[in-house]
């Protein structure tokens, strides 16, 4: 009988046969924690009876939700995480890397057919490089540190092909964002989504990150992409590795198939309060902006920030509008500075801060006043989200944003 | 909300409620989401008492303040969607809420309530709870009943409620003598 792409994960690291539905203990190889999730999940491994992390190396810790500590209870926790490290033996990234997802991948701590938890929901991004990756709390993060291992119950699949060619300034986000209007906020509860198809075949890793770190937007346990020669071209001086295959049989049983044709496509919004609202840029062009952020482990790449270069191109962004630009990592910041993009934007009129995550998650900064509205280039638009409950938040490609940003509302990037 | 809840973290243990017990209820709608329990500017915060302080706030302003211990919420379809915080549940705990039922849950805040000690209840016909309705939870017979009405609920699974009997993660895990690795 055919299986997915999850099912050999599972079935590999554990040297049996482990199918869809089954429950099992799983060994992690990696555990990520950030500066928000990890204080709990350290008092939690302790209270377990904890005295030594199952594989100091296997533990990535890094601070990237507030940084520089924006408080002093901020700065308390970075203490109390830092101590926990030096106590283990863990190399931690601290405040000097970025955001959590982005660097775990450039650091080649995650790989194709891995199992990776981190106490972060979009934690599914890891599935870019061919890993099983899920978010999970703090407590089972506190078990996952003592054991080493955790339970799962394997997901049965949602197989969403991908055909066609994305018209020029359409692509991943635009995609993802009409999959999840497609899907729901809660269609994929419990499953995976598994990218495929050739236009997923012709995506750069900074596209395939993009669609597996919003897999959780769709209730999804796990985004993942099966590796090719992208991804381990993209392994080589990341992680010392012999290729080898890992993909869904042909005959695997999918919870469903569902196709997507990508050439008629436009750039997609999701309008506020939900992420499952996608929609034509068309039908909200024109909607005012008092902030614009490019940036995220979604889309704060380099290849993003090319994009919104290239659609902002000589022009200034509107004055009275807040351009925040944030480099997901420092490997990105520096891809960036030495393109001449930072300059670029820079004199364009827009604040770009260091790699973290910024306004996304409405904590450290960057937050909105009632009645303002911000376009964004993140995962999510719940109410208060950004700041005010009574602000409103829209979510976009990063050319879409950079076309907004210079005329100051949402605009078609097509048209600037 | 009061001190009078206080719950020390090292002693969250499930705190489930008594056969016939009247639990009111705080009626909300679908796609709750965690940002929307516990804002993320409050996160630095991780004591439940703490957290309790601002449950809801911008949303549902009047949880906080007349919250009563024992008290129970009521949502609709996928109930504590998006980030995978802790704090959502924690600070149902410093607000004395030991319940949530939902017609479904997000995954992430299913398995963090368990762990943490809150009983995530599925119950398809949820939407038949009112606001303000007086229900009692019958675990073991399968029901709620609701101003007369009574309303299947969904068992939990069977390896989750492992778990629940011990009282959390937490207490699970150090009852644990080997952990039993790829034992389906």
């Amino acid at each position: 009988m055919g299986a997915t792409i999850v099912e050999k994960i599972f079935s590999r690291k554990c040297g049996s046969d482990i199918r869809a539905g089954d429950v099992v203990m799983a060994p992690l190889d990696g555990a990520m924690i950030h500066d928000i999730t990890g204080p709990i999940a350290i008092q939690k491994f302790y209270e377990m009876g904890g005295t030594k992390v199952f594989d100091p190396k296997r533990v990535i810790m890094l601070f990237d939700h507030q940084i520089p500590a924006d408080s002093i209870e901020a700065a308390s926790n970075h203490v109390y995480m830092r101590k926990f490290a030096a106590e283990q033996g863990i190399h931690n990234y601290d405040i000097n890397e970025g955001v959590c997802h982005q660097v775990t991948i450039e650091k080649g701590r995650a790989a194709p057919g891995e199992i990776i938890v981190g106490a972060d929901s979009h934690t599914c991004m890891y599935g870019a490089t061919g890993a099983f990756a899920t978010g999970i709390g703090s407590t089972d993060m506190g078990f996952a540190l003592r054991f080493g291992t955790l339970y799962f119950r394997v997901p049965e699949t949602i197989r969403a092909g991908v055909s066609g060619k994305f018209q020029k300034r359409v692509g991943a986000k635009d995609l993802i964002l009409s999959i999840a209007a497609d899907i729901g906020a809660d269609g994929a509860t419990y499953k995976a989504i598994e990218f495929t198809g050739k236009t997923v075949r012709k995506l750069d890793m900074a596209g395939r990150m993009t669609l597996c770190n919003m897999a959780i937007e769709m209730g999804g346990k796990a985004g993942i992409v099966a590796p090719d020669k992208v991804t381990w071209d993209y392994m080589k001086g990341r992680r010392r590795m012999k290729p080898f295959a890992l993909d869904s049989d042909e005959e695997a049983k999918y919870a469903e198939r569902r196709s997507y044709e990508v050439s008629g496509l436009e750039p997609q919004v999701a309008v506020p309060h939900n992420v499952d609202t996608g929609v034509p840029v068309s039908r909200v062009a024109g909607t005012h902006v008092d902030q614009v952020f490019i940036g995220s482990c979604t889309n704060g790449r380099f290849e993003d920030l090319t994009e919104a270069a290239e659609v902002l191109g000589r022009k200034k962004f509107r004055p009275g509008i807040r351009v925040i630009i944030i480099p997901a990592s420092r490997d990105e910041y520096l891809k960036t500075l030495k393109a001449g993009l930072i300059g670029k934007f820079v004199k364009a009129g827009a604040l770009v801060e260091a790699p973290c995550c910024g306004p996304c998650m409405g904590g450290a900064f960057g937050l909105l006043a009632p009645g303002e509205v911000s376009l964004s280039t993140s995962n999510r638009n719940f109410r208060g989200r950004q700041g005010s409950t009574e602000g409103k938040v829209y979510l976009c490609s990063p050319a879409t944003a950079a076309a907004s940003a210079i005329t100051g509302v949402i605009t078609d990037p097509r048209e600037v | 909300m009061g001190a009078k809840k206080s719950v020390p973290v090292k002693k969250l243990v499930m705190n489930l409620p008594k056969a016939a017990e009247k639990m009111r209820v705080w009626k909300f709608g679908d796609d709750i989401d965690t940002d929307a329990i516990i804002p993320g500017r409050f996160l630095t915060i991780n004591n439940p008492d703490e957290l309790a302080k601002h449950i809801f706030e911008g949303t549902r302003d009047e949880f906080a303040k007349n919250v009563r211990e024992g008290d129970v919420i009521v949502g609709g379809r996928n109930f504590g969607c998006g980030s995978s915080r802790e704090h959502a549940p924690l600070a149902l705990i410093g607000a004395g809420v030991k319940v949530v039922v939902a017609r479904s849950f997000a995954r992430i805040f299913f398995r963090n309530a368990i762990n943490v000690g809150v009983l995530p209840v599925v119950c398809k016909d949820a939407d038949r709870i009112a606001d303000g309705a007086k229900i009692t939870l019958e675990i073991k017979k399968g029901y709620i009943e609701a101003d007369g009405k009574r309303l299947a609920i969904e068992p939990v699974p069977a390896f989750m409620q492992g778990i629940i009997d011990a009282g959390g993660l937490v207490e699970y895990a150090k009852s644990l003598k080997e952990v039993p690795v790829c034992t389906k």
